[in-house]
């Protein structure tokens, strides 16, 4: 069953088409990944989906509801939540009182939210430092508390605006199993991911968006042979450029 | 449950004190002092806990004090029911305020200016307006008894401001300790953050600037019954917004004990400038201005920072925390 279905969505700032017609589906208990060179209209698309950008034209579809005209809260609710690329934590305030704010959404008892939060916390490894600040942690830290506090929302499809930049090799490889985890207990999750090490390893089905459009979708290894693709990154006729250069290895 | 004892132990640590003393001093300083909490723990359910800066809320104070007097001159309501309906009027023109203000997005300097607008266009209103009794004011007529709200002594006024301030700080304790209180702060750390995980900002907003409003109503029917007289720049002038929002500053924002703090330092500060410098005229308002000044460059966490940090255990930084829960 599809979960999310975005239809033709489109969006302009001024003279400029962020978003052109887009159109994407995902499936119920998938990891779908959407990859694109910088500015492609990747981070504008999910403000789209969870309604921070309401689009000019199109409709988005969660568990075949149309909620196009919902606000953020109300597609929170709906189970659909976001992560932000800057990381919003709120500064002032405990990891373990950040995530009970994710956590209130189902239950109004403050107890009651604050032992979700440590269950979620704990979940993605932030445990030892649930009473620290959140303006204190690491950008590391920062990445998981932003992962955690939508986790504690209990949502049904989770929106990830780059969880992994700004990490390092090592915070990577402890990040991915944990976006497996999440994977795995029946969230679908939607990522933007510039890493393409965790866009081979954890996403089943990929889009490719440039300059507003979608170029290009498919299986994660499929997607990265397409021309299209490559030349979306490296410029025009890189595509030719390499096969040429491959066949003259070859021979 | 530390903060409960605490409530109770301000409760009747101040309840008592009456009995000790005579001195009209004293318990004039404590009635004005629990009269600027009172206030000052209003502005911070908006302001501390919100982070909604009002610099006008004189205008629920003022109305709170209009409505008790307006009520018991014009209608003969009894001075009790009065203060009921004084309230709840504050709170729905918070209510209908914070309506208009939040709906259309307004936040931080632009919302403080409109508080500060509105303070103003009431203070205009009741300046030419005879309900309120235009620029003479209202009086109200003498009559001491319990049933009339009007007490013989210090010690009735002080133990009913000291009782709505008890109130106030079993709301603000509520609050600290509710998913209304983790939505407000949430709302004001980090708006969209809030929104993404399913708060509704101006729901909550809402609800704090009625609940703010209402205290801040309460504080003006305690100044009508105390004094008996209002007027437009008594009810809806600047000093008393700022006296509310320094109060909080001062103590510390969003915290439960710092209004009550600030609100106390700065009421002795400024009776001890009046008494040691009133002979030189004006002096007292450079030297409390002077410390002002120097409790807010050096004391950003507000005096209540005083108490965490030489209470605090000293804290890992973040960083070396993260990374040993990373690598497991």
């Amino acid at each position: 069953m599809k979960l999310l279905n975005v239809e033709d969505v489109s969006v302009s700032f001024g003279g400029l088409k962020a978003v052109q017609g887009v159109s994407l589906a995902l499936e119920e208990g998938t990891l779908g990944a959407l990859i694109g060179p910088n500015g492609a209209g990747k981070t504008t698309f999910f403000s789209i989906i969870s309604g921070f950008v309401k689009p000019d034209l199109g409709r988005v579809q969660l568990a075949g509801k149309d909620i196009t005209a919902l606000t953020p809260y109300a597609r929170a609710e709906a189970g659909l939540t976001r992560t932000f690329q800057i990381v919003q934590p709120f500064a002032a305030q405990t990891v373990g009182e950040n995530v009970a704010v994710g956590a209130h959404l189902h239950c109004s008892s403050r107890k009651e939210a604050l032992a979700k939060a440590r269950e979620v916390t704990s979940w993605v490894g932030l445990s030892g430092i649930f009473d620290q600040k959140a303006g204190e942690l690491t950008v590391a830290g920062r990445k998981r508390l932003e992962l955690a506090r939508a986790l504690a929302t209990r949502p049904k499809l989770l929106l990830l605006d780059e969880v992994l930049a700004g990490l390092n090799p090592q915070e990577i490889q402890d990040m991915l199993p944990v976006i497996q985890k999440i994977c795995d207990s029946g969230v679908s999750v939607l990522m933007i991911e510039h890493v393409m090490q965790a866009v081979m390893s954890l996403a089943q089905y990929v889009w490719v968006l440039s300059q507003g459009q979608l170029i290009s979708q498919g299986l994660p290894h499929v997607v990265t042979q397409d021309p299209l693709v490559i030349e979306a990154y490296l410029g025009q006729g890189t595509a030719q450029k390499i096969k040429r250069f491959a066949q003259k290895e070859a021979s | 449950m530390r903060d409960f004892r605490l409530i109770v132990l301000f409760a009747v640590a101040f309840a008592c004190l009456p009995f000790f003393t005579h001195s009209g001093v004293i318990l004039n300083a404590l009635m004005m002092a629990l009269f600027a909490c009172l206030m000052s723990q209003s502005w911070n359910i908006l302001g501390g806990f919100g982070g909604q800066l009002s610099f006008g809320h004189a205008l629920f104070f003022g109305t709170g004090a209009y409505a008790q007097a307006i009520f018991q001159i014009q209608y003969g309501v009894n001075p009790w029911a009065a203060l009921a309906l004084a309230v709840s009027i504050s709170s729905i023109l918070g209510g209908v305020l914070g309506w208009i203000s939040f709906r259309y997005g307004l936040r931080g300097s632009y919302f403080a200016l409109i508080t500060l607008a509105f303070a103003e266009v009431f203070r205009i209103l009741s300046l030419s307006s005879s309900i309120t009794g235009a620029g003479v004011g209202l009086m109200l007529p003498l009559s001491e008894s319990i049933g009339n709200m009007q007490f013989s002594s210090k010690t009735g006024f002080i133990e009913l401001i000291l009782s709505m301030n008890v109130i106030a700080l079993l709301i603000t304790l509520w609050l600290k300790n509710s998913r209304l209180g983790a939505y407000l702060q949430a709302v004001r750390d980090n708006e969209d953050a809030a929104k993404a995980l399913g708060v509704n900002p101006l729901k909550v907003k809402f609800f704090a600037i009625s609940i703010s409003a209402s205290l801040m109503g309460a504080a003006g029917c305690f100044y009508v019954q105390v004094f008996q007289y209002i007027d437009p720049n008594l009810a809806y002038g600047a000093h008393t917004s700022v006296s509310a929002l320094v109060g909080a500053i001062v103590g510390g924002m969003g915290t439960l004990w710092g209004p009550v703090l600030g609100a106390f330092a700065l009421e002795l500060l400024s009776s001890l400038t009046r008494n040691f410098l009133g002979e030189l005229p004006g002096i007292n308002m450079v030297v409390y201005g002077s410390l002002l000044i120097a409790i807010i460059m050096f004391l950003p966490k507000g005096l209540i920072g005083l108490f965490s940090s030489l209470g605090a255990k000293p804290q890992t930084r973040g960083g070396i925390a993260v990374d040993s829960k990373l690598k497991s």
